[in-house]
């Protein structure tokens, strides 16, 4: 079944799928930026010694951890019309992945921040340094080395969220792969390509962090 | 209003019940089905014989590399084409198996790396077989590492399964989506279907934590 795919009409909609795959990857790209902002903020927040502030930053996390995606999609989806809040779907997709990225961002960061040896963070302490020099100086240039590979693991599945959207209509990759299925009702075709085009995404983020591993950390083996 | 709707909501509680059970019933085949194909592929991956090991290297890949929606598409839509007709819920349970059986596959083969090189060779030493040396030396080891992730990954299918709702079977996600278009509150509708899904998941995901700091 896979030695006989129609490659004629896959050259033909490739445009069709170009389109869909640059949007894929501005979706996932501004997604990721706004998961980054609040990755930060939620993980700031979880790690203030007022139970206040960190109490609303560790319900966020547990409470996006703990459900599907495509639930937060919808709930938005459905139920920002109902507050008169009107946004074209794309938008609102951006939003939902965005938060839902964010928590586990703010997750990576934490178990960076915590990988540091304490005793660095006592004599950042005790230096006299005031707490965001302390954090820019001494803690987040250590913190950041371990958040880069997970932050790359968490890239890839954001690139594979953003294939809900197509759920509530936003045209991206998936979408495109069900428009050649319908239209011309060759779903094999239309998947495959569809396919491939994340693949193509996939492999190139794992081959980032690769890379990075061999530069950054040589002794480990692979 | 606001009391209208929860008592709309209210009326569907058949409805969720039955969502609740299928998401509940794919995450369960899926876990089950997932660690048996995993455990297996995983050995074959971490398997000192390079071609196999890269044989379900790639075949891991290509579902870890593709959304869970585009593999439950592929089930429903081509294998039929292939002559194999479907019911959604078999498709769904299928789809589900085989990316759960993927990503423990790397986790299982990851915890069997893990075990020192020298327990293997004392293995060995002692005229061991292969198969002896897996079963009684490296596997009881490796799943002492694999045990808390496995439970990461039951969340991550609970979770996963919510994507069945677009070939149209009824799960929890699925049962918001049906009360939504009689009751017209999104975020009160999709706020009961989150809690259904945080009373199942937040449990699993609280133990995964623990099981990690021990």
């Amino acid at each position: 079944m896979l030695l006989n795919l129609n490659f004629r009409v896959i050259g033909e909609t490739l445009p069709e799928f170009w389109v869909g795959f640059v949007s894929t990857l501005s979706i996932s790209l501004t997604a990721f930026a706004g998961a980054i902002a609040i990755g930060i903020i939620a993980c700031a927040m979880s790690i203030q010694p007022s139970r206040l502030v960190r109490a609303p930053a560790v319900a966020y996390v547990d409470v996006i951890r703990a459900t599907p995606l495509l639930a937060q999609l919808y709930f938005l989806y459905f139920g920002l019309p109902s507050f008169g809040v009107i946004m074209p779907e794309t938008v609102i997709g951006i939003i939902a992945l965005s938060i839902n990225s964010g928590a586990y961002v703010s997750e990576i960061i934490r178990s960076g921040i915590m990988s540091i040896p304490h005793g660095q963070v006592e004599a950042s302490a005790s230096s006299g340094m005031n707490y965001w020099q302390q954090m820019r100086l001494i803690i987040l240039p250590q913190a950041l080395r371990p958040m880069v590979s997970p932050l790359i693991g968490q890239a890839i599945v954001l690139v594979k969220d953003s294939s809900l959207l197509s759920l509530i209509s936003v045209l991206e990759l998936t979408r495109a792969g069900q428009t050649l299925a319908n239209d011309r009702f060759m779903p094999v075709e239309g998947l495959a390509t569809t396919a491939v085009g994340y693949l193509i995404i996939y492999f190139g983020l794992k081959l980032m962090a690769a890379a990075w591993m061999r530069i950054n950390h040589p002794s480990e083996r692979h | 209003m606001f009391l209208e709707q929860i008592h709309g909501i209210a009326q569907y509680y058949p409805v969720i019940l039955k969502g609740i059970g299928v998401t509940l019933a794919l995450s369960f085949i899926g876990i089950v089905a997932g660690t048996l194909i995993g455990f297996v592929l995983g050995i074959g991956r971490a398997s000192s014989h390079k071609l196999l090991s890269l044989v379900v290297g790639a075949y891991t890949d290509i579902f870890r590399g593709t959304p869970v929606l585009v593999q439950v598409f592929v089930v429903f839509f081509i294998l039929p084409e292939a002559g194999i007709e479907l019911d959604s819920f078999t498709a769904g349970a299928l789809a589900l198996s085989n990316i759960a059986a993927c990503f423990i596959s790397e986790i299982v083969a990851s915890g069997i790396r893990a075990v020192p090189i020298g327990q293997v060779e004392a293995a060995a030493s002692a005229g061991l077989t292969r198969l002896q040396q897996l079963r009684l030396v490296v596997m009881p080891q490796a799943t002492r590492m694999i045990v808390p992730s496995l439970v990461g990954q039951f969340v991550l299918l609970v979770k996963d399964s919510s994507v069945v709702s677009a070939i149209g079977l009824l799960d929890l996600t699925r049962s918001g989506w049906i009360i939504v278009q009689s009751v017209p509150n999104g975020m009160l509708v999709f706020s009961v279907v989150g809690i259904g899904y945080f009373l199942i998941c937040y449990p699993l995901l609280h133990l995964s934590r623990r099981m990690e700091k021990t």
